[in-house]
């Protein structure tokens, strides 16, 4: 654990430094604009970086499976196709008119509860039956994806504005006032899976071997599904999907971590998530000159990572 | 004591375990033996409260392990199953130390820590300790499992398999080991273990329950279970029983 932590502090060191050189490197022009805007944009990445990460090695644990993610299985579409329901249910107008905290809150909790209900079942039904559960996940996914498209096909295209502002994958627009309620959530969230790593722990055994040790293993599953959910709506309503960002983060996470511990590997996929995503907006903004864009980077090796992921598992 | 009174189980539609009526004085070892599925593993876990019964109870020490908090449940019983080998990197050490989870539930004390290297010491892994499990052998891997069973420190002991993967010194360890906490004295644990070596049985069992299609067929001493016409009954081929050395020999001809 002592080695884990010297980590920990290695790992918080180096996103320190890219955090850095991302507001200082290459600043033009006026300083006092660019340095609010370079620094709104940081505190996007490290949110959704670190929800992501965390969001990931929840998911992977209580599906007792290192190749899903909450992207794969299509937590953030389900997001997307519940927004895309209210609106039209209630109208683009009314929708927009909503608060913009009530409304990301009302959105949460909506996600929070079918996804414990969609995503608790998958994990009944197909525990212990690994390839079973990876194809019903990604099955699960393209349906939700497929479902958000086309509830979005049956909206006016100006209420299909309002939904469309939370679809893309982007940096560059994220408003101030929806920061410090992602943020929130993310330390909320982020504190209850860590007083559960714990529980998690036994979780990661399996749920024959947890049951056995006493471990109410189904709460466990609600539980961490509804924190996933959480954190996802934080980082979709903030920037949309990325798909394999999570993979990345909760991969990389373990792997500096060297332990399957949550009170290491949450806080370890966290950073790594967050690291990720500042040091990929680095490369995409100064060194590309903005010739891609960081989602199609993160896709890029997250989707490579997977493939390799999936290659080694057929061997082994 | 356990006792097991008509109790059925059924797996989705199908009935695996019919009106089983059972009764296991405390201490000592008891073996369950009969063919591939007999029941064995169903009926370990409907005690274990692990398989919820169609019909029929379970007690242990007069305790339900379906009405209970399942922490005070897994106090009282510890269970091995047949688990697919866990690819973790989980330390051996890590591992034994979660059998003290129903104890503490997450906040670990100093006689946890006392009781997970009691149970190291054991079961011969002081040596192993510090290594991750997906770098251990089959055998290596069922030994810390069963440390991690013993760490839970239960009255009652079940073992489903436990011999799998051993190889001969390890298994003798390990029978002679559940057969020295069986016996009475202060901290002695009840063991009840799922057999596929009958001579295991034949030597280190106080007790031998003969199981077969969802029945049990007889419950008795090893000396009373283990005869040729018996063991044909339940096994479907001819066996020979012999003496030798002081000892009972079963070979199937």
């Amino acid at each position: 654990m002592a080695r884990g932590r010297a980590t920990l502090w290695a790992l918080a060191g180096l996103l320190g430094a890219l955090s850095a050189l991302f507001l200082f490197w290459q600043i033009r022009g006026p300083v006092d604009f660019v340095l609010p805007l370079r620094a709104t944009k940081l505190a996007a990445l490290v949110l959704v970086g670190a929800a992501t990460g965390i969001a990931t090695v929840l998911f992977q644990t209580v599906a007792a499976n290192r190749l899903l993610t909450p992207g794969i299985v299509g937590f953030d579409a389900l997001f997307v196709f519940l927004q895309t329901g209210l609106v039209l249910m209630l109208g683009g107008l009314a929708v927009a008119g909503l608060p913009a905290f009530a409304r990301f809150l009302g959105e949460t909790a909506l996600l929070m509860l079918a996804a414990t209900a969609l995503f608790g079942l998958l994990m009944r039904r197909d525990a212990g039956d690994v390839v079973r559960m990876i194809l019903t996940g990604v099955i699960l996914g393209v349906l939700l994806r497929g479902l958000a498209e086309m509830a979005q096909r049956l909206l006016a295209p100006s209420e299909y504005a309002v939904v469309q502002q939370a679809m893309f994958a982007s940096f560059g627009a994220v408003e101030r006032d929806q920061l410090a309620v992602a943020a929130l959530v993310l330390a909320l969230a982020g504190a209850a899976a860590l007083r559960m790593a714990p529980a998690l722990d036994v979780a990661g055994l399996g749920r024959p071997m947890a049951r056995g040790l006493g471990l109410d293993h189904d709460r466990v599953v609600f539980l961490a599904l509804a924190l996933v959910a959480a954190l996802v709506a934080v980082s979709t309503a903030l920037v949309g999907p990325i798909t394999f960002l999570g993979l990345l983060a909760a991969s990389l996470g373990r792997v500096v971590a060297g332990s399957d511990r949550h009170a290491l590997s949450l806080p370890a996929a966290a950073l790594s998530g967050a690291a990720i995503l500042v040091a990929g907006q680095v490369v995409f903004e100064r060194l590309l000159g903005m010739q891609s864009t960081l989602a199609v980077l993160v896709e890029f090796f997250g989707g490579l990572l997977f493939l390799a992921l999936v290659l080694r598992r057929r061997r082994g | 004591m356990i006792e097991v009174a008509s109790l059925s189980y059924r797996a989705g539609p199908v009935p695996i375990l019919h009106d089983i009526r059972l009764s296991l004085p405390a201490g000592g070892i008891t073996a369950l033996i009969g063919p591939n599925g007999a029941g064995k593993s169903s009926l370990l876990h409907c005690i274990a409260g692990l398989n919820r019964p169609a019909a029929g109870s379970v007690r242990i020490d007069g305790m339900d392990p379906f009405a209970v908090p399942d922490r005070t449940r897994a106090r009282q019983v510890a269970i091995l199953q047949q688990s697919p080998a866990l690819a973790s990197r989980l330390r051996v050490r890590e591992l034994v130390a979660f059998g003290r989870w129903p104890h503490h539930g997450g906040r670990p004390g100093p006689e946890d820590a006392q009781a997970t290297a009691a149970a190291l010491a054991a079961f011969d892994l002081d040596a192993l300790a510090d290594r991750p499990l997906d770098t251990l052998s089959g055998g290596q891997r069922q030994r810390a499992m069963v440390a991690m069973a013993h760490a839970q420190a239960t009255p009652w002991l079940l073992l489903d398999e436990p011999l799998n993967a051993l190889d001969p010194r390890h298994a003798r360890d390990l029978m002679a080991r559940l057969h020295a906490l069986s016996r009475p004295g202060p901290g002695a644990r009840s063991v009840v273990v799922v057999l596929h070596d009958i001579n295991a049985a034949a030597i280190w069992a106080d007790r031998v329950v003969a199981m077969k299609a969802g029945h049990v067929i007889a419950a008795d001493s090893a000396a009373k279970v283990l005869r040729p016409d018996l063991l044909e009954q339940v096994f479907d081929t001819a066996f020979e029983v012999v003496e030798h050395a002081g000892r009972r020999l079963v070979m199937t001809l």
